[in-house]
């Protein structure tokens, strides 16, 4: 019954959307009021339908009602009761269901908060939103139900997929849904102003807010991700430039160029053609990685299913919205009025030398990871881009920018003076030298570009502390004016400190955990010592343990430094009967922000087992970095002129009253 | 300066880091990719020795041998031919007789394959996508046996 309910409330959604793709944008066309009006209510209501069905779902899952085949497919009535809750998107089908969830939920937020908004603006961004929540509806509907039942349902379920079941799992693709989905907002938005053919100021400080919100998950949702693999896969690695991987990184690339073209946009009233491009591509490239992970294409861990059908449906999505979204561009924005000029060495030229380097970046990575696609699509040859490719033309691309990064935020608006400012960066720039000279002295013999890796990150930073500096006067007044000029700075303005930040912390980790790390791969038999750096790892023992729907052997080792005992790590190997199928629990100790990395190979004959030991120098700051550029995207978000919103443009000579005719 | 040169400049800059991208992409894809072939294209198309290539088919029953410090010796087949791998370190989760796999590293001039990275699937209902397709070419593949049991 629960079941039904669910997928009857999902097909009056889809009749809704279809509602809301029509009539407000009747209403916008004919300036009638109260069609324009349908937009809101639908929106609103469309969330609630999408609302039930997915606690309809989430409800048979913990109720493990296997009389539905997804629930069946994907679920053990001994598993713990929080990955029941997770396993509801730990399939095809259910993580279709949170994708359509979170686009309702978007939609339904710009109904609630959009009052600002003209109207006829409001009702098209609706209609648009609409119209791909329509397609994905009736996507679920026709090839991805969740609501299937069995013709008799099976006592047991056949349980998710055990590298799934874990913690991370839970935040990592809700997080990453709400950057992919959130990206809708700014895109329906950029096709709803081409449909107007009126752009301006006021359109970017609407846009911003969403895209920076969708920003954020995004940067988190990546990070989530990435320690996932980090800990579960046990192989130590954070990033494998895995196709999947590189689906949620290229919203991300452009996402980021978005947001800093709508600041021109919004400040200066420029580029803004650009930043319409900017906002369509980045959802382009948000439903090339629902269609990269979903259709099958790929193989991976994402990939839950290959049906050719649903690959040839997101596929005919996918044409319709981005070549749609692309024609439309093509055909409206030359009538789009230019903005404002600009000195090539100004904010907005260091804006625009981001926005470069950016989308240079993510064709790069774009071009690597569809190029064996198309090859074997045309020539049947099968190959494999590998890490080095990415490290190759995604790496001196991004080095680049992150020099120009300190620089940005110095520049002036329109014209820049690039010697002045070089000379306000000389101090953050002797700094990053002597780091760069240290590290040398320290690692002699070592890798040679490393230690510039540390000194670009450090520059970066040291970069942000002269900009605090700059702006508040710091130690050149008393201390009260600092604090009162610190006072006075908007808080988009800490934000993008903030933000820049962390990708300098982001940077250091990654540089130091890729470059320092020492791995050891050796056979142990119990009481066995084994060294690592300055650690030493004795081998206690095994013992197995039964878990809730796994059996664990467990390796437990005790960490000694200098003597002194430091703790017991104990990774372990689950087997789950179920799917016949294993896998290897890392056990990490973590030091300030440096980790051992102890994970369990098979055993041998001999009585030894093989273990893969990890000194990961800095490791931590990889995903600190993100967490800490997530906070910047917050306060920038909590900025005074985001919460109040843009102000009405002024109507232009239009009296209030017409006279009567 | 005139609105024309300022768009000159944007212009001429956008194509610059476009060329170096396309610069970059270029000379990195001729070191960086890796060809799939399988037991049987290494055969007969004389895949040379030295060359880096990624192997993949099924663990031949009954081939696995352990030695010492984790080097391991298998062979890998596609139901026509088969190639000898070996490899030392710690095998993936999932790694077993009679499993699709899929090793990368270098053909040697004996015949064998010395691989530095060996992967097996993600999950039991699945098999790497070329592997599939490598057993489909042999006629040793059943519609639906690899997936659900």
């Amino acid at each position: 019954m629960i079941a039904e309910i669910g997928h009857y409330a999902l097909v009056l959604a889809l009749g809704l959307a279809l509602i809301q793709s029509v009539v407000p944008v009747a209403g916008a066309r004919l300036r009638d009021d109260t069609l324009m009006g349908v937009a809101g209510p639908t929106a609103l209501a469309q969330f609630a339908f999408v609302a039930t069905a997915f606690a309809a779902l989430t409800a048979c899952y913990v109720m493990s009602d296997f009389s539905v085949a997804n629930v069946f497919e994907n679920s053990h009535s001994a598993m713990p009761l929080v990955y029941k809750f997770t396993s509801v998107w730990g399939n095809h089908e259910g993580s279709m269901l949170l994708w359509v969830l979170i686009l309702s939920l978007f939609g339904a937020l710009v109904a609630a908060f959009g009052g600002n908004l003209p109207a006829t603006l409001k009702a098209t961004v609706l209609a648009v939103q609409s119209w791909i929540a329509s397609a994905f509806y009736l996507f679920i509907l026709l090839t991805s139900n969740p609501f299937l039942r069995l013709p008799q349902a099976p006592f047991e379920g056949r349980d998710l997929n055990p590298i799934l079941q874990d913690l991370g799992l839970a935040i990592h693709p809700p997080m990453l849904y709400l950057g992919y989905v959130g990206f809708s907002i700014s895109f329906s938005f950029a096709i709803a102003a081409l449909i107007e053919g009126r752009i301006d100021a006021a359109w970017a400080r609407w846009v911003r807010p969403w895209t920076l919100a969708a920003w954020m998950c995004l940067t988190l949702g990546i990070a989530m991700g990435s320690y996932w693999a980090y800990y579960e896969l046990g192989w130590g690695g954070f990033w494998f430039w895995d196709p999947v991987e590189n689906a949620s990184l290229m919203p991300w690339i452009v996402g980021t160029a978005l947001l800093h073209s709508a600041v021109v946009m919004e400040k200066r009233n420029a580029l803004k053609v650009w930043t319409i491009l900017l906002a369509i591509l980045t959802f382009s490239l948000s439903l090339i990685g629902t269609f990269l992970v979903r259709s099958g294409v790929l193989t991976s861990v994402h990939t839950f299913a290959s049906d050719p059908t649903r690959g040839v449906f997101i596929l005919m999505i996918l044409v319709l919205f981005i070549g749609g979204g692309l024609t439309l561009y093509a055909w409206r924005a030359p009538a789009l009025k230019q903005g404002g000029l600009f000195a090539p060495i100004s904010r907005e030229g260091a804006l625009v030398f981001n926005n470069l380097f950016l989308t240079a970046a993510c064709a790069a990575v774009f071009f690597g990871t569809l190029y064996p696609l198309a090859l074997e699509a045309l020539t049947g040859k099968m190959l494999s881009v590998g890490a080095p490719f990415f490290n190759l033309t995604f790496g001196p691309l991004f080095v680049l920018l992150l020099l120009v990064v300190p620089f940005g935020p110095l520049m002036p608006w329109k014209r820049g003076d690039l010697l002045g400012v070089a000379q306000r960066l000389i101090g953050a720039a002797a700094f990053a030298l002597v780091v760069v000279a240290a590290v040398f002295a320290v690692t002699s013999g070592g890798p040679v570009l490393a230690p510039f890796g540390v000194g670009l990150a450090i520059f970066v930073m040291a970069g942000v502390v002269t900009d605090f500096v700059e702006r508040t006067g710091l130690l050149r007044v008393p201390v009260a004016t600092v604090w009162a000029r610190a006072r006075g700075l908007p808080r988009s303005a800490f934000g993008t400190m903030l933000a820049h930040f962390g990708l300098g912390v982001t940077l250091l980790g990654l540089v130091c955990a890729s470059t320092w790390g020492t791995e050891q791969i050796v056979a142990m038999k119990p009481g066995a010592v084994v060294s690592l750096r300055s650690y030493d790892l004795t081998f206690d023992g095994t013992m197995t343990r039964q878990g809730p729907n796994y059996r664990e052997t467990i390796a437990k080792f005790t960490v000694r430094q200098n003597g002194t005992v430091l703790g017991t790590v104990e990774p372990s190997k689950r087997t789950f009967p179920s799917r016949q199928s294993s896998t290897t629990e890392a056990a990490l100790m973590t030091r300030g922000v440096s980790q051992l990395y102890l994970s369990l190979g098979d055993p041998n004959d001999d009585g030894s087992i093989a273990i893969r030991l990890y000194h990961k120098p800095l490791v931590l700051l990889i995903w600190l970095g993100a967490v800490v550029m997530f906070f910047g995207g917050g306060l920038s978000l909590s900025d005074r002129r985001l919460r109040i919103g843009a102000p009405k443009p002024a109507k232009s000579g239009k009296p209030a009253l017409q006279p009567a005719e | 300066m005139t609105r024309k040169q300022r768009r000159l400049i944007l212009i001429g800059s956008s194509l610059g880091v476009l060329a170096l991208a396309a610069v970059l992409v270029l000379s990195a894809l001729k070191d960086s990719i890796v060809f799939f072939n399988s037991p049987t294209d290494v055969v007969e198309k004389h895949v040379q020795p030295g060359s880096r290539i990624r192997l993949g088919g099924l663990v031949k029953e009954g081939t696995v041998q352990r030695g010492d410090n984790l080097a391991v010796r298998f062979e890998v087949t596609d139901g026509n031919r088969a190639i000898a791998v070996s490899y030392q370190g710690i095998l993936p989760d999932l790694f077993r007789e009679g499993q699709g796999v899929i090793a990368e590293g270098t053909l040697e001039p004996g015949g064998g394959f010395k691989a530095d990275s060996v992967l097996a699937k993600h999950d039991e209902k699945y098999m790497p996508k070329e592997v599939v397709d490598a057993l489909k070419k042999q006629g040793r593949w059943e519609e639906g046996a690899g997936k659900k049991k």
